[in-house]
């Protein structure tokens, strides 16, 4: 047995958990997050969940305490969240099953800020008068 | 910054976005081996997380676990959160020495008494208090001492969780744990030698986020870390169950990754986060290097019968109680069947044949 | 006491004494019964005796058709229960290490599941057995209390072996110290009960056999 077929046996439970999180997602919206870092890989595994998954439609990239990647697989629903650190080592990873991944959408709290700032730099732009 | 500040504005004044602190908490979720529906709850607590006064006492030890917790692998995430505890004493790291270190310490005891978190790594020798000292003070004054205002303690390292290496056979220092003196605080053990660097961090992190103790084991080590067995967990394990085996370090075996219970895992009997965690950035451990465990996160590692010999072995080499037994057993055997030859000889010898005249009562 | 310090316990000091003792007392039976004064046979010999005392100790692996059909259940199951503790001891492979380890000496081991499928089987014919011995009127009759008590030994060092090999008790230090602890028991009362005939129903049926040769006819 090569190190493909044993990742391929240690991995089979992890790929039935998606599938599932898959299917209920589509049935009634549920999402759910896998922790990739808690899981007991072996040499090769990771590579073969990569592989299996595959890349979809979309990449997306976060500059937020260092980089953080979203990338949506092959199968639509299931995306790869990795986060790294400001010197490039990475953090964290998880499975997302959900429509968007929440890091995407812009954050209430930062919704108010944004309204000052944009009101501000309208006014540098323009001057004051039209605000 | 002022120990009122919570870390969440400690993070804000950093110019952390709101999406830098949530990916800051999903890291410390996932290092708190936290499943990932607990990331709200450490945000939420994360917010308002006040800033602990740490003591850190080092006794009996190598600094290895200093050295493992300084190059643990996610320096932004770990260094936020060391930036937001106050380190106040710490020997190895601190700029301080002489009298300034030690009234380092006990300002900060007073200023925080009843509050601080105590850290302590090494085993504290009892034989006699002058095996280990620091500023004239033995290890367990200053133990006593630190421990009497601390509101928790987090025994870091298989020495001060266990009396480790110090403590192993014939123990000359009569080295002995933190949990065998201090008896009237909680305790966190946080075994290994070293620990895994995020283990530590993960258990400051949730008392840093949670202001509590995790749930613990019967050797005090926190279940979320420590409740998994790295048998159960091993990538190797379906190999221990179809039974195929590295034999040497460097055989077919060990070249194709197979179980190394017979090059002594200790595995079995360990309970550690290493199949998960992983050590050097999540780069590997000790098993998917290619070497058996060796247990370092149990009590009396140090003296459960070598780091070769598979778990089945019994600690002691049976040769001398095979000789023992051979020889007694044949010995006392060969002896026992000849008393019993003698006894036979002596009664042929002595035998008084009864005559029929005796029975006929003629004689 | 934790379950390190038990199984620190079994795996060391304890071990060694219950294995002196089963060394010791395996061989002073076995020396006593060797050199036993025996009388003369002045008789003339009509064959050998070292030829068909050795077939003897053979022969009698085979079951006994007349036994066979006179008392299947025990039979059978006694037949399961030797073959499948003999496999359980002998092809496992962290036994196999200890042995290795004592004597030197190795042989291939069995997958565990297959190991784990025998063990199942062993423990549900000891069950049978004791059951059996329990309802049967006759052999409930002539059994003691070593009867039972020496197959209640036997089904814990399966039993515990199974618990620890499947981490059913955790943690596993406790499980595995159980299981140490149980085979201790046995090899502590293996010379002074009944269970020392592992060793002497060998003696048993070469000195059946030997007689018989000697005597020219089939033991």
């Amino acid at each position: 047995m090569n190190t493909t077929d044993h990742a391929a046996v240690t991995l089979r439970p992890l790929l039935h958990e998606i599938h599932h999180a898959l299917q209920r997602l589509a049935q009634v919206g549920e999402e759910h997050t896998i922790d990739l870092e808690a899981l007991p890989f072996g040499p090769g595994d990771e590579a073969l969940l990569l592989e299996f998954l595959g890349s979809g439609e979309v990449a997306a990239q976060l500059h937020a305490l260092g980089e953080s990647r979203v990338l949506e697989s092959r199968f639509p629903g299931v995306w790869l969240v990795t986060h790294f650190s400001e010197e490039g080592v990475r953090l964290a990873q998880q499975l997302e099953i959900t429509r968007t991944p929440a890091l995407l959408r812009t954050p209430q709290e930062e919704l108010g800020v944004a309204v000052e700032q944009f009101a501000q730099a309208l006014r540098e732009q323009g001057g004051a008068d039209d605000v | 910054m002022s120990a009122h500040i919570t870390l969440g504005e400690a993070l804000r004044r950093r110019g952390v976005s709101r999406r830098g602190f949530l990916k800051f908490c999903t890291a410390t979720a996932s290092m708190m081996a936290l499943p990932p529906t607990m990331v709200g709850a450490v945000a939420e607590a994360l917010e308002s997380a006040p800033r602990p006064s740490v003591i850190w006492l080092s006794f009996q030890e190598c600094t290895g676990c200093t050295e493992s917790l300084t190059r643990s692998h996610a320096p932004t995430v770990e260094g936020l959160i060391f930036d937001h505890i106050s380190l106040d004493y710490h020997h190895t790291l601190q700029a301080a020495s002489g009298d300034a270190a030690e009234e380092a310490r006990e300002e900060a005891m007073h200023a925080h008494w009843g509050n601080y978190l105590l850290v302590v790594d090494g085993s504290i020798p009892l034989a006699n208090p002058g095996y280990s000292t620091i500023a004239g003070m033995s290890n367990l004054d200053m133990l006593k001492e630190s421990a009497e205002g601390a509101a928790a303690i987090i025994a870091v390292g298989s020495c001060a969780a266990f009396g480790g290496l110090p403590k192993a056979k014939p123990n000359p220092t009569g080295a002995v744990s933190v949990a065998d003196i201090i008896k009237d605080k909680p305790i966190i053990n946080v075994p290994g030698c070293p620990p895994v660097p995020s283990v530590m961090t993960g258990v400051l992190a949730h008392y840093l986020t949670f202001g509590t103790i995790p749930e613990l084991d019967v050797y005090g080590r926190p279940k979320v870390f420590f409740g998994q067995n790295i048998h159960d967990r091993c990538y190797r394990r379906t190999f221990y169950d179809r039974g195929l085996f590295a034999k040497t370090f460097d055989d077919e075996g060990a070249r194709k990754g197979w179980c190394l219970y017979r090059l002594g895992c200790k595995g079995p009997t360990t309970y550690n986060a290493c199949a998960t965690m992983k050590w050097n950035q999540g780069a590997s451990w000790p098993i998917e290097a290619g070497h058996g465990c060796l247990g370092c996160s149990e009590p009396d590692f140090w003296d459960a019968g070598g780091f070769y010999r598979a778990l089945s072995i019994p600690i002691n080499d049976p040769a001398a109680a095979i000789g023992i037994g051979v020889v007694a057993g044949a010995a006392i055997g060969i002896a026992s069947g000849a008393m019993a030859h003698r006894k036979k000889v002596e009664a042929t010898h002595h035998r008084e044949p009864l005559k029929v005249e005796q029975l006929e009562g003629k004689a | 006491m934790t379950p390190m310090d038990f199984l620190q316990l079994v795996r060391g000091p304890l071990f060694d004494i219950a294995l002196t003792i089963f060394i010791f007392g395996v061989l002073l039976r076995l020396f006593e019964i060797i050199i036993l004064d025996r009388k003369r046979d002045l008789s003339e010999a009509r064959g050998g005796e070292f030829i068909a005392g050795s077939k003897t100790i053979f022969r009698r692996f085979k079951p006994d058709r007349e036994k066979l059909q006179h008392s299947p259940v025990p039979t059978i199951l006694g037949y399961i229960f030797h073959l499948g503790f003999f496999i359980c001891l002998l092809f496992f492979i962290p036994h196999i290490e200890l042995i290795h380890s004592a004597l030197g000496v190795s042989w291939p081991g069995l997958p565990n599941f297959l190991v784990d499928v025998v063990a199942l089987i062993t423990m549900g014919a000891l069950v049978g057995l004791f059951l059996y011995r329990l309802t049967n009127p006759l052999l409930r009759f002539l059994s003691s209390f070593q009867d039972y008590f020496l197959l209640v030994v036997v089904f814990l060092t399966l039993a515990t072996g199974y618990i620890a090999f499947h981490h059913i008790i955790e943690p596993y230090p406790l499980a595995l110290g159980l299981h140490l602890l149980s085979v201790e028991l046995l090899l502590v009362i293996f010379p002074f009960t009944k269970l020392m005939h592992t060793f002497t129903v060998f003696l048993g049926r070469y000195y059946n056999g030997a007689m018989a040769g000697r005597r020219g006819v089939q033991s």
